[in-house]
């Protein structure tokens, strides 16, 4: 009979709670109880299989979430959507300035403004989804702590802006390839196939610091410098091939790692895509060409493995910590 | 999820009814209610949170970090908060609870772990029947989109359907009434809202759906008078759809026209915990006091 009377703590500040008026709570317990009436722990966390489904079933919401953020993110500037497409190029328009003009990195590079918005845009996907995703927990508690959805939803749909933001971005970069006189080729199917491995590599990235975000709130205040270091070492406005010819003394594990850097590959597969080899016999332009678009062997094949290991990895690890991200 | 509402089943407004009739159906009523099966067992909650920056000027301050680190005290960078201090208690199928208690007792805190949004750590439990559903839809809307994509929006992250948005947003739209006398509001961004007119479609959306286990934080004493009347025999419809329905409010007198049980939070304690007449009562005493 369940509270059809009324009990009060004899005492004015009772360190203990009431105890439970209900017959059968006395006799059984909680656990006793849920296990009668089949009833599940709150909150729970399914196993990744029914957590994966859950996050299928949200797909409609974080879609509708990720564009309605997206479409409000210049609502309050003058120009509104249009920053959406002038913020890349003036993003390229730097980094050509800088290293195009005064620093000089285009030597040797063959047609260097497709290859340094490619590197620019590309790299870019992947660093603004992890600058965003490590604060996704943060950022959004009101919304975690009031509704109940698969959490993973969210650096998801932050992934998925910046997806959004970059096929923006991409019809800049075919305008820019179409003005510099590169052919309009099948290779350009090739960009979407290693686009959306990039997509699953960025979303694992997204999901794993969303978690070390969330435990560690520092990590969004220290992830632009990694990022930024990442971005020096990836190749994107200079040829890592070029560079590392100055420097005979590099070590052979070195070469390696900066040559099957994840970011650095999905830039050249797309590069590779782009750029069509110069149409002289002259063996040096020949010889820099080969250099500036330098894939390790296998490329393809290594960036499947990049997309499958880190965004399942990211994934396994954010859903280890489903139940905590409430507490803040 | 989303069946018809019948009308003709929902009660009339407390305030129609004389004194004995309410006493008599809510006696009925929590009679009927003692021998249906458990929707919410709640045994020894404690709940935690954590709260970074908080407490004392040095924890803030560069010189306290500094001294943090050095020292390894890595549990005083932040404050724990015990939010809910131990409780326990069921409620069954067909029962309305409103939860009581002033201002830091744990009543939100409650709600959320209810819902499983703040899960029980280590000991203790919550075991509810299905994914109870917080009407707290205002955290996923927008304040720069128009109250038409709000309502698809906050429909979504309840979980419903597009094709069920489809088919219920003129009713949420109508229900709000934000569009009454040609006002057209559905079209304009949220920001443009009157406090009022945000209130109430908030509301709106979030009452759109059906729930066997229903968590109403607040949601009450929203708009003007006419609304707020409107609201309240909504809730009541909800409830008796619902199968078990909790209300925070500090509005004594809406829990009481709304719940036929109450329960006293007190620094993350129950109490008190009965007949919503006298614990309400005792509550108000209590407050008289202090």
């Amino acid at each position: 009979m369940s509270g059809t009377q009324t009990v009060a703590v004899g005492q004015a500040d009772g360190a203990d709670s009431l105890p439970v008026a209900d017959p059968e709570f006395t006799e059984l317990g909680g656990t006793g109880m849920a296990a009668k009436y089949g009833l599940a722990v709150a909150g729970a966390r399914p196993n990744p299989w029914a957590y994966a489904k859950r996050l299928w079933v949200a797909r409609h919401f974080i879609v509708t979430w990720a564009t309605a953020r997206n479409q409000a993110m210049y609502s309050g500037s003058r120009l509104g959507q249009i920053w959406q497409v002038l913020t890349p190029i003036l993003n390229v328009a730097v980094y050509y300035l800088i290293f195009g003009v005064l620093l000089g990195t285009s030597r040797g590079v063959p047609d260097f403004i497709v290859y340094l918005v490619t590197g620019v845009f590309i790299f870019n996907f992947m660093q603004t989804a992890m600058l965003y995703g490590s604060r996704a927990i943060s950022d959004n508690l009101n919304l975690i702590r009031a509704l109940y959805f698969p959490r993973a939803s969210l650096p998801i749909a932050i992934t998925i802006i910046q997806l959004q933001q970059l096929l923006i971005a991409m019809v800049i970069l075919f305008a820019v390839a179409l003005g510099r006189g590169e052919p309009v080729t099948w290779h350009w199917l090739m960009i979407a196939v290693a686009l959306a491995l990039q997509f699953v590599f960025n979303t694992g990235m997204a999901l794993f610091v969303a978690r070390f975000g969330a435990i560690l709130t520092d990590t969004s205040q220290l992830l632009p410098f990694i990022l930024r270091t990442w971005m020096y070492g990836s190749g994107v406005f200079y040829s890592i091939k070029i560079m590392v010819a100055k420097h005979p003394n590099t070590p052979g594990f070195l070469t390696w790692i900066l040559d099957h850097n994840p970011p650095l590959v999905f830039i050249q597969l797309i590069r590779n895509q782009l750029i069509t080899p110069p149409k002289t016999s002259d063996p040096t332009t020949a010889a820099d060409y080969a250099n500036a678009m330098f894939l390790p062997p296998h490329a393809w094949l290594w960036a499947v493995a990049c997309a499958l290991v880190f965004g399942l990895g990211g994934y396994l690890y954010f859903w280890q910590g489903e139940e905590t991200y409430g507490r803040g | 999820m989303a069946e018809k509402v019948d009308l003709k089943t929902v009660e009339p407004s407390a305030g129609v009814l004389p004194r004995e009739d309410v006493l008599e159906r809510r006696a009925k009523r929590r009679a009927e209610a003692a021998q249906n099966p458990p929707t919410v067992v709640v045994e020894n909650l404690h709940v935690h949170y954590k709260i970074y920056g908080a407490g004392g000027a040095t924890k803030g301050s560069a010189t306290g970090a500094l001294n943090r680190m050095f020292h390894r005290r890595t549990h005083n960078a932040l404050s724990d908060v015990h939010a809910i201090k131990g409780i326990s208690f069921v409620a069954r199928r067909g029962e309305s609870i409103g939860l009581i208690g002033s201002n830091g007792s744990g009543k939100s805190t409650l709600l959320r772990a209810i819902a499983g949004l703040l899960p029980a750590e280590k000991v203790g439990g919550v075991y509810t029947d299905g994914q109870p559903s917080l009407l707290g839809v205002n955290a996923a809307l927008m304040n720069d989109l128009t109250g038409e994509r709000n309502v698809v929006l906050g429909c979504l992250a309840m979980g419903l359907h597009p094709t069920e948005i489809k088919e219920k947003y003129q009713g949420v739209i109508d229900f709000s009434g934000i569009d009454d006398n040609g006002a057209n509001a559905s079209r304009r961004p949220m920001k443009t809202y009157s406090a009022g007119q945000a209130a109430r479609l908030r509301f709106s959306i979030a009452a759109t759906k059906l729930h066997d286990v229903l968590l109403i934080d607040e949601a009450l004493a929203t708009g003007d008078s006419g609304f707020q009347r409107r609201s309240e025999d909504r809730i009541r419809e909800l409830r008796s759809n619902a199968g078990t329905v909790f209300v925070v409010s500090h509005s004594i007198n809406s829990v009481r026209d709304i719940c036929d049980r109450a329960i006293w939070l007190e620094a993350g304690l129950i109490r008190m915990d009965g007949d919503v007449d006298e614990v309400t009562e005792a509550y108000e005493e209590w407050s008289r006091l202090r």
